[in-house]
């Protein structure tokens, strides 16, 4: 994988790791960029992972283009000699799949939709190759999903499913985009899922809620206060299929300031991953649930 | 002391110089569109250069001072009035408790900068008083002024004097028609054909009424050719599309290859729309005074040339300094 690097202007350097999407580009631009970060230097102002790239802003009246350029460099071929194993967290996000909320947005922006007819859940089976919307949930449910990206909007994850290519859940955006998005939705467009931190436009296909405030600007919720976006790029997400009282419950729990997520600390290797990964996906589950 | 808001304007956001260091969990520095403006408000009237000011767009507010004040008014030609009684922009001026600022019809630009001594004080998230609205973050309750609000002023350091005047050479806005906006090919310049690179530095572009914070949108040049590819995984079908990504302030994205958006400060931090390529940062500000329907070309310019701009831009700013010093 050679990195192609680019000046986005005066005060950027982008650099693409992947045009295509993989674990192994991700992991690389994070690994990059937790390097950059460690290295603190000088003019370096905003460090930014995405999915399969990332991007340094720096001010050049402190650091030389050039020179911030040949750092970069030098910082990703030493990339390539070390261990892909990053400590970081996995955190259980409850959603209700097939939500109410969701529905109706959906239902009232049919007509820009590929499919008319059914539902986001019902395309999104079909043109996965599952022969229902529960075998859909299940999929996408079963195994993890990174952090790969936050951002668009304050606080929102892209998330990439920690399976396989040929067992990925794929789903193109809605042809027209949306004007509304509930907040808190769970979507999903190309090969990432998301969860929507505001409310607002949005193209990506809609699977359910999750009660669990991810973006808090007040800080008012209990687990927000030390900090108002929930991830950080890296973090790993297991998707917990909740009914609608367990829902209403956990929407009880955060308001009265007593929702606790199940949020634990892991170390993540590439390596052994690729090895078998049903086998250390299950592994993480485990820590999930302290087994 | 406090500043009553009787009617809001279109618009008007509290804004300082922004929030740096959020980008990468999608917080957009946010701030003064034209910074330069920005800070020449906050020297007539004797607050350091990035103290918090109203930005108003197209139309001013309608505001009542509680205590006297010394106001100034810059950045977009929007003429201030006092009880009714016009006031210059780009000069400070004496505000009596009670008196009641408003403002006549925008005449050129498009942003105003309102600075009190004082600064609004607004309280400081992640490090700054800048409205990012979008996320519902800073400012005045995370939002664009309303009738009713009340904005606190701060204790001013030092007394503002009225009638301090910025000269029209140190103002920094945009000259000539069409305007100009330096860009340095780059990002995914390579996916668009070598005569559809040359017609978007070519053509005259038009800004779009879809022109805000996040970004303005241009039209009327010629649609982009691409390179044919094959899509990779995860990047989508069209071939405007890439594997979502950082998108860098003032990047050039022109989905379906029609209309450019400039990305500015209350930038989306990324996303799957190909950039052909980034304006320099000495020519942001420019873009935060162009009004719809303003013809604008794209001039290719080099890194050389974009320090060199660079430079010029932060002696302007310099010279403004020595001025209202």
């Amino acid at each position: 994988m050679q990195t192609r690097f680019s000046f986005g202007g005066d005060e950027h350097i982008f650099a693409e790791v992947g045009e295509a999407m993989s674990l192994e580009a991700f992991f690389k631009s994070l690994f990059i960029t937790n390097a950059v970060r460690d290295a603190k230097i000088k003019g370096v102002t905003e460090i930014c992972p995405a999915n399969a790239s990332y991007q340094v802003k720096f001010d050049p009246d402190q650091i030389k283009p050039d020179d911030l350029l040949t750092e970069l460099k030098r910082l990703d071929s030493a990339s390539e000699k070390s261990e892909p194993v990053i400590k970081t967290r996995i955190i259980e996000i409850p959603v209700l799949y097939n939500d109410p909320w969701t529905h109706e947005t959906l239902m009232r922006f049919r007509e820009r939709h590929q499919d008319p007819n059914g539902t986001d859940l019902e395309y999104a089976a079909r043109i996965n190759g599952l022969d229902s919307v529960d075998a859909f949930i299940k999929a996408h449910s079963s195994a993890p999903w990174f952090v790969s990206m936050v951002g668009f909007v304050a606080g929102l994850p892209f998330l990439y499913q920690m399976v396989e290519r040929k067992r990925q859940l794929q789903a193109p955006k809605y042809l027209r985009p949306r004007t509304d998005t509930p907040k808190l939705t769970v979507g999903h467009g190309g090969c990432f899922s998301c969860i929507y931190s505001v409310r607002g436009a949005g193209g990506y296909q809609m699977f359910g809620i999750t009660p669990m405030p991810i973006y808090d600007p007040n800080q008012n919720i209990s687990y927000l206060r030390d900090f108002m976006c929930l991830f950080k790029p890296g973090d790993i997400v297991k998707w917990k299929p909740i009914d609608r009282a367990a829902y209403d419950a956990a929407v009880a729990d955060v308001d009265a300031g007593r929702f606790a997520p199940v949020i634990r600390d892991v170390s993540f290797s590439l390596t052994e991953f690729n090895r078998d990964v049903d086998a250390y996906n299950s592994k993480l589950d485990g820590v999930l649930h302290g087994r | 002391m406090a500043v009553k808001v009787l009617k809001p304007g279109l618009a008007t956001t509290v804004q300082d110089l922004g929030r740096p260091g959020y980008y990468h969990i999608g917080i957009p520095l946010s701030g003064g569109m034209d910074r330069h403006a920005l800070a020449a408000a906050n020297l007539l009237v004797g607050n350091e250069a990035g103290a918090a000011v109203l930005e108003a767009v197209f139309m001013g507010p309608e505001l009542e001072f509680t205590e006297d004040a010394i106001v100034a008014v810059t950045g977009a030609e929007l003429p201030p009035k006092l009880d009714g009684e016009p006031r210059e922009t780009w000069t400070s001026f004496r505000v009596k408790r009670g008196q009641i600022l408003s403002f006549d019809f925008l005449k050129q630009g498009a942003r105003g900068y309102i600075a009190v001594t004082g600064g609004i004080d607004v309280p400081v998230v992640l490090g700054s008083r800048s409205t990012y609205a979008l996320g519902a973050l800073g400012g005045f309750k995370g939002r664009k002024l309303e009738a009713g609000d009340e904005l606190p002023i701060g204790r001013a350091a030092t007394t503002g004097k009225d009638g301090r005047r910025v000269a029209k050479e140190l103002r920094g806005q945009p000259v000539g028609m069409p305007t100009e906006l330096r860009a340095m090919p780059g990002l995914y310049w390579h996916r668009i054909t070598e005569a559809a690179g040359n017609g978007f530095f070519s053509d005259t572009w038009k800004v779009a009424p879809e022109a805000d914070r996040i970004g303005y949108r241009f039209k009327g040049g010629k649609p982009l050719e691409f390179v044919p590819r094959e899509p990779p995984f995860g990047a989508g079908s069209d071939p405007s599309n890439i594997t979502d990504a950082c998108y860098p302030y003032g990047s050039i994205q022109v989905p379906g290859g029609t209309e450019p958006i400039v990305l500015h400060r209350d930038a989306v931090s990324g996303g799957g729309y190909f950039m052909v390529g980034t304006v320099i940062a000495a020519d942001m500000d420019l873009i935060g005074q162009l009004q719809p329907n303003t013809p604008v070309k794209f001039v290719k310019v080099d890194m050389n040339q974009a320090l060199a701009a660079r430079k010029s831009r932060s002696e302007l700013l310099g010279r403004l300094h020595s001025a209202l010093a």
